[in-house]
């Protein structure tokens, strides 16, 4: 404001200098570009200057440290694997997002309900990315009561799973062994006329089947192996290996029979009262055990949010995001696409497949660039649906530089040197995409 | 423009801003301030009759803490006419509230802050008024060690008006029965209680592993009773490091909770991403998925429940471990003084006595230090336990973590929170474990310096 006032009572032509308007000139361009100058310094230049200065500093600004803040920026572990994470983000996701986008863009064009197939495509962009990131956490969550991810699952897997009386139990003593996986096996050896306990806990009093009994134990026979298959808990835990009043027999349990190689030579079924018998067994040593068909185990939920899924996860999250994005972006490159062109191609053979991979994808090169481009830049930068999306416990592997750069300076830790050192590698790393997009500007404008 | 200048003219323009906002709040608290000089030259005699004046606080109570706080002031409206209290929520933001004040030379009268860190550095800055004149009411109403919290170099600053209990466990009573187990008193109890427990079908533990300030709760717990309070104190203050045989052996004791992935709802995996009122969830619901959760007095707070309290869940002093006496770690919000005026020390006499503290007691979601308080005077039952023990604990430490450098102790995804996750996910680490917790303690606490 004040430029462009001193600019007003400019002398009169012909009075001064040899060419007055000149000065008029340089002046109204000052005035016009002052404003953009000054929010540009304020916003922009001095920000930078300062963060890159700051980053030559120690935590609290005093001490100068030199490059000293590069330094541990990468010899830190949770700072390599957020420049690590954030290289795999680069490769994977715009590739990813521009891909799915050109699939949604060339499938669509030719339904007739298009516009509702993209308008739900488009709509998580409408949905702020934190918000995207939240969602996503529940519906990852490991519990498949919870997480619907892992509710989908379980329901498939439900369908072609086995059924067995009891998802889970434990050996109640040390005479049994094994897992639910391949059954449990009573240690020691039987022969006809002995009788067999297995007794098992950790069972949720609600899965016993209706129909149990009070367990009883077996009494043996000549020629004959019994035994019986209880829940050995009662309430303040009972007796290990006992059957004692009060704890139920497990009806439906698989039992084996099986020979000194292992071999299952017999199978039965335990009754209400959870026992059990082998008729007519010839002489020898056996070994008796639940069978792995008694359990059914239900899903656990895959741990989409732990240590090792959690950057798929955050990427699929993102990906969900930006699809729409590209999607539109790319379908409006299609539309621009001279239909003759194709039309062309296609009166000289060439398959469909062919049409799209030498004459769409190359006339849509522009527009896939201009995609790619932008999506480099905002992977780069990515940063709030990583925090919404990883729990705490496992943020430290889903890190990425911007992610870094905040829980350094601002949660709790408070070292602006090392964040803004941080602040200046991510600076870094955008330049090339910047360069790349203000090129094609220029191009573009030419 | 050169770069200097044209830095000195953005400093310019930066600093008349500031001065703009400053400006701005300093009217705002001249108010405050001239009516609390006013009174100042007043008598110091505290007869209810003669103090006058007006006293303006800020605090950390809002919604329905401010209605109950209010309800505690209209008590001493009631004894003191003349006294007009100005209360300010400032909320979460009492700490930024607060210093702005203090640098800007403008504080109100009183103030409760919930981060004895903060007091100390207040009191160092020489900001706070010692609460000399009270100094008696306030250790004959409180332990010594909420007092010894309040001193700093000899002077009584502070004293914790709302307190918390961090050392209670909740369980499920029909998962206990179905157990046939009882609340258990020492550690050896709880030990063989989750064992039974997990045999009966049902998971011992709900841990909120997401969450890593659940874990330094366990933690301090586990220490407090096991190296007992001057190590806890020598260990707060990194006077000793993490290294220490006492660390390796609380770290030790801890993995017999959380070792036993059996008996864990959702297993050690699950535990890291359960956040904390889903492991409040987990067990105060009609179809639990564990049997207890180990937290403090809040915990029945963050979830809607259909149980009912008492009688479908219950609460036990965190067990007492190789003989250790009934122990509290806490936390709570202190009273502090900025300006000493005969009314502001009217009003921190009557919020140091047992009147003030019944009046919030009796409205439910406070727990009071105050060792004249009586136990009639909380609202349920399940709050009277959880509230007594504070004050009858024989030793009361505040929370250490929240005492520690905030990189250290108070940060998701790092330090004390980052390192303890990782030792849920694989308790057998005691070493390491203590390794990276010195590691990270001595980065934190030479900052600090």
């Amino acid at each position: 404001m004040a430029l462009a006032d001193a600019g007003a009572p400019a002398p009169p032509p012909g009075l001064e200098g040899p060419d007055p308007g000149r000065w008029r000139r340089r002046l109204t361009t000052a005035a016009f570009l002052a404003p953009a100058i000054v929010l540009l310094t304020v916003w922009i230049v001095y920000p930078t200057i300062r963060t890159i200065i700051r980053s030559l500093f120690g935590r609290d600004g005093s001490e100068w440290v030199g490059l000293g803040n590069y330094e541990t920026l990468f010899t830190t572990d949770t700072l390599v694997t957020a420049i690590r994470n954030n290289a795999i983000w680069v490769a994977v996701v715009p590739a990813l997002v521009a891909a799915i986008g050109m699939v949604f863009a060339v499938l669509t064009e030719r339904i007739s309900w298009k516009v509702a197939f993209r308008t739900a495509v488009f709509m998580p962009m409408a949905i702020s990315m934190f918000a995207a990131g939240v969602i996503w956490h529940i519906m990852d969550e490991k519990d498949p009561e919870r997480g619907a991810v892992n509710a989908a699952i379980g329901a498939i897997k439900d369908v072609f799973g086995s059924s067995g009386v009891l998802s889970r139990g434990q050996p109640s003593s040390d005479a049994l062994t094994g897992s639910v996986r391949d059954g449990f096996v009573l240690r020691a050896t039987v022969r006809p006329g002995d009788g067999a306990l297995l007794g098992l806990t950790a069972i949720p009093p609600a899965e016993v089947p209706a129909d149990a009994e009070q367990a009883v134990a077996p009494e043996p026979a000549a020629g004959e192996i019994v035994g019986v298959v209880w829940r050995d808990f009662r309430p303040g835990g009972g007796e290990p290996g006992v059957v004692e009043p009060g704890e139920l027999g497990i009806p439906g349990a698989t039992v084996e029979l099986r020979d000194a190689a292992g071999e299952v030579v017999a199978t039965t079924r335990t009754g209400a009262d959870g026992g059990f018998a082998f008729a007519d067994v010839a002489d020898g040593g056996y070994r008796v055990a639940i069978g792995s068909k008694t359990f059914a185990a239900p899903f656990e939920g895959i741990s989409w949010l732990g240590p090792d899924l959690i950057t798929p996860s955050v990427m699929i999250a993102y990906i969900w995001v930006w699809a729409g994005f590209a999607m539109v972006v790319i379908a409006a490159g299609l539309s621009a696409i001279p239909r003759d062109v194709l039309e062309a191609a296609r009166t000289d053979g060439a398959t469909e497949w062919q049409v799209f991979r030498r004459v769409t994808v190359p006339l849509l090169a522009p527009v896939l660039s201009v995609v790619f481009v932008t999506m480099i830049i905002n992977v780069l930068k990515v940063f709030d649906i990583v925090l919404s999306v990883a729990p705490g416990s496992s943020q430290d592997d889903a890190n990425v530089i911007a992610l870094a750069m905040w829980r350094t300076s601002f949660s709790g830790v408070n070292d602006f040197g090392l964040g803004s050192a941080i602040a200046v590698l991510l600076f870094v790393l955008v330049i090339p995409a910047l360069a790349l997009n203000i090129r094609r500007f220029k191009r573009e404008e030419s | 423009m050169n770069l200097p200048a044209l830095r000195r003219l953005l400093l310019a323009l930066l600093a008349g801003a500031a001065l703009v906002a400053a400006a701005g709040c300093g009217d705002d608290d001249d108010d405050g301030g001239a009516t609390g000089t006013a009174t100042g030259g007043a008598t110091q005699a505290a007869e209810p009759s003669d103090v006058s004046g007006t006293v303006s606080m800020v605090g950390i109570w809002t919604g329905d803490e401010q209605k109950s706080f209010q309800a505690v002031l209209d008590g001493f409206k009631e004894r003191y006419p003349d006294v007009t209290v100005n209360y300010n929520p400032a909320g979460d933001n009492t700490p930024t509230v607060l210093s702005t004040a203090v640098e800007g030379g403008n504080p109100p009268d009183l103030a409760t802050i919930a981060q004895p860190g903060l007091i100390r550095q207040f009191a160092q800055q020489g900001a706070l008024q010692p609460l000399t004149f009270a100094r008696e009411e306030i250790e004959a109403n409180f332990p010594k060690d909420i007092v010894d919290l309040g001193t700093i170099d000899g002077e009584l600053y502070s004293f914790v008006f709302k307190a918390a209990n961090k050392s209670t466990v909740w369980f499920n009573v029909q998962a206990f029965e179905d157990a046939g187990v009882e609340s258990p008193e020492t550690w050896e109890e709880l030990v063989s209680a989750a064992d039974t427990i997990k045999s009966s079908g049902l998971p011992a533990y709900s841990i909120a592993g997401a969450d890593g300030w659940t874990l330094t709760d366990l933690f301090e717990n586990i220490y407090l009773r096991q190296a007992g309070p001057e190590k806890y104190d020598q260990l707060t203050d990194h006077e000793i490091p993490w290294t220490d045989q006492s660390v390796k052996d609380a770290l030790t004791t801890m993995a017999q909770v959380i070792g036993d992935s059996d008996n864990i709802v959702g297993g050690t995996s699950g535990a890291l991403e359960t956040d904390f009122p889903t492991s409040v969830t987990n067990v105060l619901s009609e179809n639990p998925r564990g049997a207890m959760v180990i937290e403090g007095d809040f915990v029945p707070g963050v979830v809607t429940t259909d149980l009912e309290p008492g009688a479908d869940y219950d609460v036990f002093a965190f067990p007492s471990i190789a003989g250790s006496g009934p122990t509290v770690v806490g936390g709570g919000d202190s009273v502090v003084m900025f300006k000493d005026t005969p009314a502001g020390q009217a009003l921190v006499q009557y919020l140091a006595s047992a009147e003030a503290a019944e009046i919030w007691a009796s409205r439910g979601g406070f727990s009071s230090a105050n060792t004249q308080l009586s136990p009639d005077a909380y609202s349920d039952d399940l709050t009277r336990t959880t509230a007594t023990a504070i004050a009858e604990a024989e030793t009361f430490r505040f929370d250490m973590s929240d005492l520690a450098p905030a990189a250290f102790g108070g940060t998701p995804g790092q330090g004390e929170w980052k390192i303890l996750q990782d030792f849920l996910a694989d308790p057998a680490k005691v070493d390491q474990t203590a390794q990276k917790l010195e590691r990270s303690a001595a980065r934190a606490y030479r900052d600090r310096e």
